[in-house]
């Protein structure tokens, strides 16, 4: 095996652990944090960095054993990196929505005016 | 020029439309070419609906800059989040909601906003004034609420608002 | 396949199996709905880069499709449960 090889591997090996870590403290995040908004940061972590690392690594990884340039495996996180924020905001007003309804003072207010849900921009999701 | 604009109008979607197809095809032949050229012209006028045409970039260095900005900054935010996460039992962050004054009013750059700060760990896009004035975000750690603001603004914003207004 | 890869991808799958767990734990302990939807597209997501992985260990290309078709899944499924807690309806 050639040098280039072996460098390409451990490459690719070292994302692949890299991006296990990534996953396990961020599902550590999300299990052990007591509020809602305070869980939604620790996925952030594993829908980018997670994502990514397994994406250049596995790039790489065809790209070395077919003997051309394999670009399809980084597809993955960029459409992850488009509808990731989609279901987020979504989830994120959901739960001031509900929290408002449910009273008890744990979310803020609504700002200046109401806002009708479907001012929002960035999700077409209607 | 005319006729471009009504067989291209949305010349930035038909660019990513031919590359995504390409890159999935894995060939550059000429029949998966000539497919994927179809669909990069086709898909545009299905969704007029989606006001697609009109839209250009006005600065693409400052786009380039910014798009490697918040590269740079998932990776610096994703190891002080995880940092954070560990040591959770012994430092707890100060996370807490922001009101954030927005000076940004374009549709597409507050989109791009939410789109950026929701990938960046450690911020939550939650909800926006009605009349675009103002957002709330859930910030994971945020010592001193005056100063994040100012720098939220400077990093984010004002680059926004040179590529979209 | 070197000794690196054969390490790293086992590794690599049993953090994203123990992660699967934590947020299982999270998805029956709840306590409301978006607690558990949000649970729901983290083990989607664990899906994709199990997925992946596999797909890197069989030294083979096909398995990049299905973690194509399960990305899209859990965009529509979140969505869809995000939409009916929201307001009760998916399709107005």
């Amino acid at each position: 095996m050639s040098a280039g090889a072996f460098w390409i591997e451990a490459l690719a090996a070292g994302l692949l652990i890299l991006s296990g870590l990534f996953v396990l403290v961020s599902a550590i995040g999300f299990a052990r944090l007591p509020d809602f908004f305070g869980r939604m940061h620790p996925p952030a972590l594993a829908y980018t960095l997670g994502s990514w690392c397994v994406g250049l690594a596995a790039a790489l990884y065809y790209s070395f054993l077919e003997k051309r340039l394999a670009l399809h495996p980084l597809l993955i996180p960029l459409l992850l990196s488009v509808t990731v924020p989609v279901t987020t905001v979504v989830l994120a007003r959901v739960s001031l929505f509900r929290g408002r309804i449910a009273g008890g003072g744990d979310v803020p207010p609504t700002l200046a005016q109401r806002t009708a849900p479907e001012s929002k921009p960035g999700g077409e999701e209607s | 020029m005319r006729l471009l604009n009504t067989l291209l109008p949305a010349p930035w979607l038909s660019g990513m439309l031919l590359g995504t197809w390409l890159v999935l095809a894995r060939t550059v032949t000429p029949g998966q070419f000539s497919l994927g050229l179809l669909l990069a012209l086709g898909i545009p006028h299905l969704f007029p609906k989606l006001q697609l045409s009109g839209i250009r970039l006005r600065r693409p260095a400052v786009a380039l800059r910014f798009i490697a900005r918040v590269a740079g900054d998932v990776v610096v935010s994703n190891v002080a989040v995880a940092r954070d996460v560990i040591r959770w039992r012994w430092r707890k962050p100060a996370s807490r909601f922001v009101v954030i004054p927005l000076d940004l009013r374009d549709p597409l750059g507050l989109a791009a906003l939410a789109l950026v700060t929701t990938i960046v760990p450690g911020t939550v896009w939650s909800e926006l004034a009605a009349d675009r004035s103002a957002l709330l975000l859930h910030v994971w750690d945020v010592q001193e609420e005056s100063d994040f603001v100012l720098q939220f603004k400077a990093r984010y914003e004002q680059p926004l608002r040179e590529i979209f207004e | 396949m070197s000794t690196l890869l054969s390490f790293a991808i086992p590794f690599a799958l049993g953090c994203y199996a123990l992660a699967s767990v934590l947020v299982l734990f999270r998805l029956v302990r709840g306590p409301r709905a978006q607690d558990r939807v949000f649970a729901l597209d983290l083990l989607y997501f664990h899906a994709i880069l199990v997925v992946m992985v596999i797909g890197m260990s069989h030294q083979s290309d096909h398995y990049f499709e299905i973690a194509l078709a399960i990305t899209l899944f859990g965009f529509v499924s979140t969505l869809a449960m995000a939409k009916f807690i929201l307001r009760g309806e998916v399709i107005e």
